[in-house]
């Protein structure tokens, strides 16, 4: 019986053009807690669902328990011991707890047998669950703890946990992680995903770093320290030097200000804690934030496309933005681009379209925002990502407004058509106007920056321009 | 006037019937999540499979060939929403539109020069004994033809199936959220590409009833909305398989209205009663807080990855 | 294959593949391929009765409810219930026609027309106001009322609007005050044509040149990216589309009863608004496509009552042929999309 309770080897994966995995490993021995650790879109998430059989690789080597596998499908890693709680929940809502960790089975099925069964198994690991209960209203913590049982019900030795504290309060946290302890404790595997560097001191017995798809670190917790970590999360050792502190721009006019603004979704939850913060004229405030931390909302919000549900909002009559959903939200695929053009401010227009005028307008921008199409009279669609959303910048800051908040404005985009769009927003507010720019690489927003914000589970804060300030405050190591 | 109630109870099953069969098979397809507008194409080709297979062969051949239609039909709509990715309103309305286009035509080709009326043996009711004889409800309930005996067991067996099995519990989970029947080892388009191949027999079966227990013949549009009044009675029914049941007895009393009223000797407009069903559709879909209990991912297509 | 580049190509090759189709089906059914074809052209084009009495005659509903139709899918609304809507005008045609039939032509035509049109408004609204309100899927909305309109129409025709004599379920016949005059001595085509035409390019234009058509067509294309990147109330820009378009197909219906069959009967509709569908799509919902398309389903059921007649392929076959069109355009669509995406 081999101490390896899985191992990944040389994994490579792409999407298209983009590749999310590259020589990717991961070594997880029997009975201990190791952590996965990584920015967004480092692929620590993509690891572990071809890990568990939810996507193949495109090379590379699976094994599990000491032995070379090839998994066609989930039920295949199942069957073999692994479990996988996901973090965007796999409950059905409208079911009970009791029935959500009977999917999947075979037969007859009978509510009260599987009731009492999860009951029982509830007891046995720890993990209190109301078998009878919907899932939909259930706790966040109640719902993860039906995940784990349902992992366990598949008797699952190997744990998979992708973000589990993601959307728990620190109290569930602190409970999730002592159950963890004693399920490793009584011989359990479990593999944490994470990109929250107190955690993973806190718990781990292994760790391995991703970025940018490779495995750069992986090491036992024991050998390292924060700073390490930190290197290693964002790529100090690849020699990109400390940016020097800027010269603050003598400070323009307020033209955003949100005064103890709260965001709350659908349900309730709250998505934004409440912020407030100025923006002024000539400056370019970057944002920081991972996926589920409130970012997406807060820029919505200072683009005027979310209401706040308490609190004010101050903003200029024109906001522009660049969404990172380009072709849902930013333009209509099948319009050309000077239709496309056309959308912004479509809904004030009365009478006539001016299209003569409106495609020297859309020339004019594709010039000046060096977008390469053979006319204004392109199908949007058409273009190269790069030239679709240098066509969406150049829109926005057509209409020179007070204050452009971009979203992610350079993914997926090559070298130089990102070089161009951050020289744009740099000019934008070089003549005047506010930048608001979010960007899942600090890459691409720290060496514009005037002020960084971060977002942390739904809080704001504001901290100095530097790698590993903004790092710190992201992963909540303050 | 006991008599005269059981005689609309009785008559109000038998219209039921075929729109019960059609229902519970809408039923097993939107608790996977697909709204199925090729329902009615579904019925047509079933009325007109029913037509064809009694003439070759007999009653059994004309039920066997009914679902086999019916079947079809929605196999092109599984196809084209679950392979190609189009939208399912307009795939099953184009499929709808096909099905009664071509039973149109392959009637006349085949048929039409024979004249108008070519008629098929239809079923007898057939009472059971002892049930039949119960006050007031024996004789509607227990004095039909065979096919609305299968219905009864069918509606039983339904409800048993989606609350007592495994298989069941696939099927509501592929509806509420097909992410999670993925993950835990469910394939969400196997599902509904199933879910619907019944449902297309069941309403294939509604349009053979229509034939074969019912008219006898076969006449070009004969499902006449009825797969769309089915997709009613399942939001009446609120998607459960007695709520079906109930709700198809509605909508078949509603129909058997028109003669009551003229034996009472109400001079109420017969076509207002031949609308009354639509209508009724209507009002269903307009009052039924279809959010609260529909099927969670109803209507929406499957995640690219989840499927 | 290649790639299907433009819209165009996609209505080209749905035609090619239909067309086969239909040589398929008429090989199989046993009949004569040559004489049915014969006879299906001579029924379209053969002569100048067939083009202005037959052909022409057929397309002008179609152009109506196909421009209904193909506005309403222009923006998102699936609206299936033309044939409805087409009722409810002439239905209201109709009986303002017999009550003001007295009047001079100058004001009584006009104003039937106009009746005509909000009758199949307001039928469209019940339908548009049960999908905003209740959020009632339009296409199960429209279809329902398309029923209620039929039985509408029977009960009218055999009720309230009867003919003195009560034996005949249809309505007197309307004065010439309130008829559409014919375009050419000794033909049926009759004015509704050229008002039909006349609307296509109007439709056109609003389409094309206006900030109000450009918002409907931001609101179908893209509804997302309409409000966020227009501000545009997506919700209200449908509703409105969805009304206009019942009053195209209701003007179709006014259009139909003043200028063919000046009366109302069951009937008068033999699936107009359904044949629109297939009218709309395969002119990719271009109105001045439409023009063309509805043409061609003209000259395809006239050509088709003539090849009945002479080869004995029934005429319900063009019905076949309209709804392999929706399927392909609809298949090759998606097929094309998917293989871009």
């Amino acid at each position: 019986m081999t101490d390896i309770a899985l191992a990944l080897g040389a994994i490579d994966k792409r999407y298209g053009a983009t590749a999310a995995l590259t020589g990717a490993s991961l070594t997880v021995r029997r009975g201990t807690l190791h952590a996965v650790l990584g920015e967004n879109g480092a692929g620590k998430t993509t690891l572990m669902r071809i890990a568990f059989g939810m996507q193949r690789p495109d090379a590379g080597t699976i094994d599990i328990d000491g032995a070379r596998v090839t998994l066609s499908a989930s039920a295949d890693a199942m069957a073999l011991g692994l479990g996988m709680v996901h973090q965007h929940f796999t409950l059905v809502p409208a079911m009970t707890a009791a029935e959500n960790i009977a999917l999947g089975g075979h037969g007859l099925f009978s509510a009260r047998e599987a009731a009492v069964r999860v009951t029982q198994l509830a007891e046995a690991s720890g993990l209190p669950v109301d078998a009878s209960a919907r899932a939909g209203t259930l706790g966040i913590g109640a719902q993860q703890r039906v995940e784990i049982l349902k992992a366990l019900a598949g008797n699952a030795r190997t744990l998979i946990l992708d973000e589990p504290t993601a959307v728990l309060t620190p109290l569930e946290a602190e409970e999730l992680f002592s159950w963890l302890r004693r399920f490793v404790s009584d011989g359990g595997t479990a593999v944490l995903i994470t990109h929250k560097l107190n955690e993973v001191l806190a718990l781990a017995d292994d760790v391995t770093v991703l970025r940018r798809g490779r495995t750069v670190l992986s090491a036992p917790a024991a050998q390292l320290d924060v700073g390490a970590l930190v290197r290693a999360l964002t790529g100090d050792d690849e020699g990109v030097e400390e940016l020097a502190p800027r010269a603050t721009r003598a400070s323009g006019t307020v033209v955003a200000r949100l005064d103890a603004a709260e965001v709350r979704d659908g349900r309730g939850l709250v998505r934004v804690h409440p912020a407030t913060v100025e923006i002024r004229s000539g400056e370019i405030v970057g944002v920081a934030g991972v996926e589920g931390s409130g970012v997406s909302e807060l820029l919505r919000l200072l683009a005027g496309r979310r209401m706040a549900t308490r609190g004010d909002v101050y903003l200029p009559e024109h906001v522009g933005f660049v969404p990172e959903d380009r072709l849902r939200d930013a333009v209509i695929e099948e319009f050309t681009l000077t239709e496309n053009l056309a959308l912004q401010a479509a809904s004030q227009r009365r009478g006539m379209m001016p299209w003569a005028a409106l495609r020297e307008r859309a020339e004019r921008v594709m010039r000046a925002h060096d977008v390469r199409a053979p006319s204004a009279a392109a199908v949007t669609g058409e273009l190269s990502g790069g030239n679709q959303q240098k066509f969406v910048l150049g829109r926005e800051l057509d209409a020179q407004p007070q204050l452009v908040v971009a979203e992610n404005p350079v993914r997926g985009l090559d070298i130089r058509a990102s070089a161009h769009v951050l020289v744009e927003l740099s000019a934008a507010a070089a003549a005047g106007g506010a930048v608001v720019i979010y960007s899942s690489d600090l890459d691409d927003v720290l060496p514009i920056a005037d002020r960084m914000l971060v977002m942390f589970a739904g809080r704001l804060s504001e901290v100095p321009v530097s790698r590993d300030a903004v790092a710190r405050a992201m992963v909540g190591a303050l | 006037m006991p008599a005269a109630f059981t005689d609309f109870l009785q008559a109000s099953v038998r219209t039921a019937t075929p729109l019960a069969l059609a229902a519970y098979g809408e039923l097993v397809v939107e608790r996977a999540g697909v709204i199925n507008l090729g329902l009615e194409g579904a019925i047509i080709a079933g009325a007109f499979g029913a037509l064809v297979g009694a003439g070759a062969g007999g009653i059994g051949a004309g039920f066997a060939l009914a679902m086999v239609a019916g079947c079809a039909a929605s196999l092109i709509v599984a196809l084209v929403v679950l392979w190609l990715r189009a939208d399912a309103i307009i795939a099953g309305t184009a499929v709808t539109m096909f099905a009664l286009g071509l039973t149109g035509t392959l009637y006349r080709a085949l048929y039409g020069s024979q004249g108008a009326a070519l008629s098929v043996p239809t079923i007898p009711s057939m009472p059971v004994p002892g049930l039949a004889s119960i006050p007031l409800f024996g004789r509607a309930l227990f004095e039909q033809p065979g096919v609305t005996y299968v219905l009864y067991v069918l509606g039983i067996g339904l409800w048993w199936w989606m609350s007592r099995t495994h298989a069941g519990l696939a099927l509501r989970a592929t509806g509420e959220r097909p992410a999670a029947a993925f993950a835990a080892g469910i394939s969400p388009m196997r599902v509904q590409a199933l879910a619907l191949l019944f449902g297309g027999a069941m309403g294939g079966l509604a349009g053979g009833v229509l034939v074969l227990a019912q008219v006898g013949t076969f006449a070009e549009g004969m499902s006449a909305g009825r797969g769309f009044i089915a997709i009613a009675i399942v939001v009446l029914g609120r998607w459960s398989a007695p709520g079906v049941a109930a709700a198809a007895l509605l909508f078949g009393a509603a129909s058997q209205l028109q003669y009551v009223f003229q034996s009472l000797g109400w001079p109420v407009p017969y076509q207002l009663f031949l609308a009354l069903p639509y209508v009724l559709t209507l009002l269903v879909l307009a009052g039924t807080q279809r959010r609260a209990v529909s099927p969670a991912w109803l209507g929406k297509p499957l995640d690219d990855d989840a499927r | 294959m290649q790639r299907l580049g433009s819209r165009w190509g996609i209505s080209a090759l749905t035609l090619a593949v239909v067309a086969g189709a239909v040589l398929l089906i008429l090989r199989v059914g046993g009949y004569e391929t040559a004489r049915a074809l014969h006879a299906l052209w001579d029924g379209a084009f053969g002569s100048a009765y067939a083009i202005l009495s037959a052909t022409l005659v057929r397309a002008t509903p179609l152009l109506f409810v196909g421009l209904a139709v193909g506005l309403a899918f222009r923006a998102g609304v699936l609206n299936i219930g033309a044939e409805g809507q087409l009722l409810a005008g002439a239905t209201a045609a109709v009986s303002m026609g017999l009550a003001i039939g007295g009047w001079p032509r100058l004001v009584a035509l006009p104003l039937v027309l106009v009746a005509g049109a909000l009758a199949g408004a307001g039928w469209a609204g019940i339908a548009a106001w049960l999908r905003r309100r209740f959020g009632v899927l339009e296409v199960i909305s429209t279809l329902m009322l398309n029923f209620v309109a039929a039985y509408g129409v029977s009960y009218a025709v055999r009720g309230p609007l009867q003919e003195p004599t009560h034996i005949y379920p249809q309505t007197v016949e309307l004065s010439q005050a309130v008829r559409l005059p014919a375009l050419f001595a000794g033909h049926r085509l009759h004015l509704g044509y050229a008002i039909a035409l006349v609307l296509a390019v109007g439709l056109w234009w609003f389409l094309a040149r206006t900030a109000a058509g450009f918002r409907v067509r931001a609101v179908g294309a893209g509804a997302a990216a309409a409000r966020s990147a227009g501000g545009i109330d997506a919700a209200r820009t449908a509703m409105w589309v969805f009304v206009v378009s019942g009053a195209l197909a209701g003007l179709g219906g006014a259009s139909e009863a003043t200028g063919v069959t000046y009366a109302l009967y069951e009937g008068i509709s033999p699936g107009y608004g359904y044949s629109a569908i297939a009218v709309a799509l395969l002119g990719r919902l271009h109105p001045l496509a439409i023009i063309g398309t509805s043409l061609l389903f003209g000259a395809l059921e006239a050509g088709a009552a003539s090849m009945q007649r002479d080869a004995n392929v029934p005429s319900v076959l063009a019905a076949v042929v309209e709804a392999l069109v929706v399927l392909g355009v609809l298949a090759l669509d998606r097929a094309r999309r998917a293989r871009k995406g």
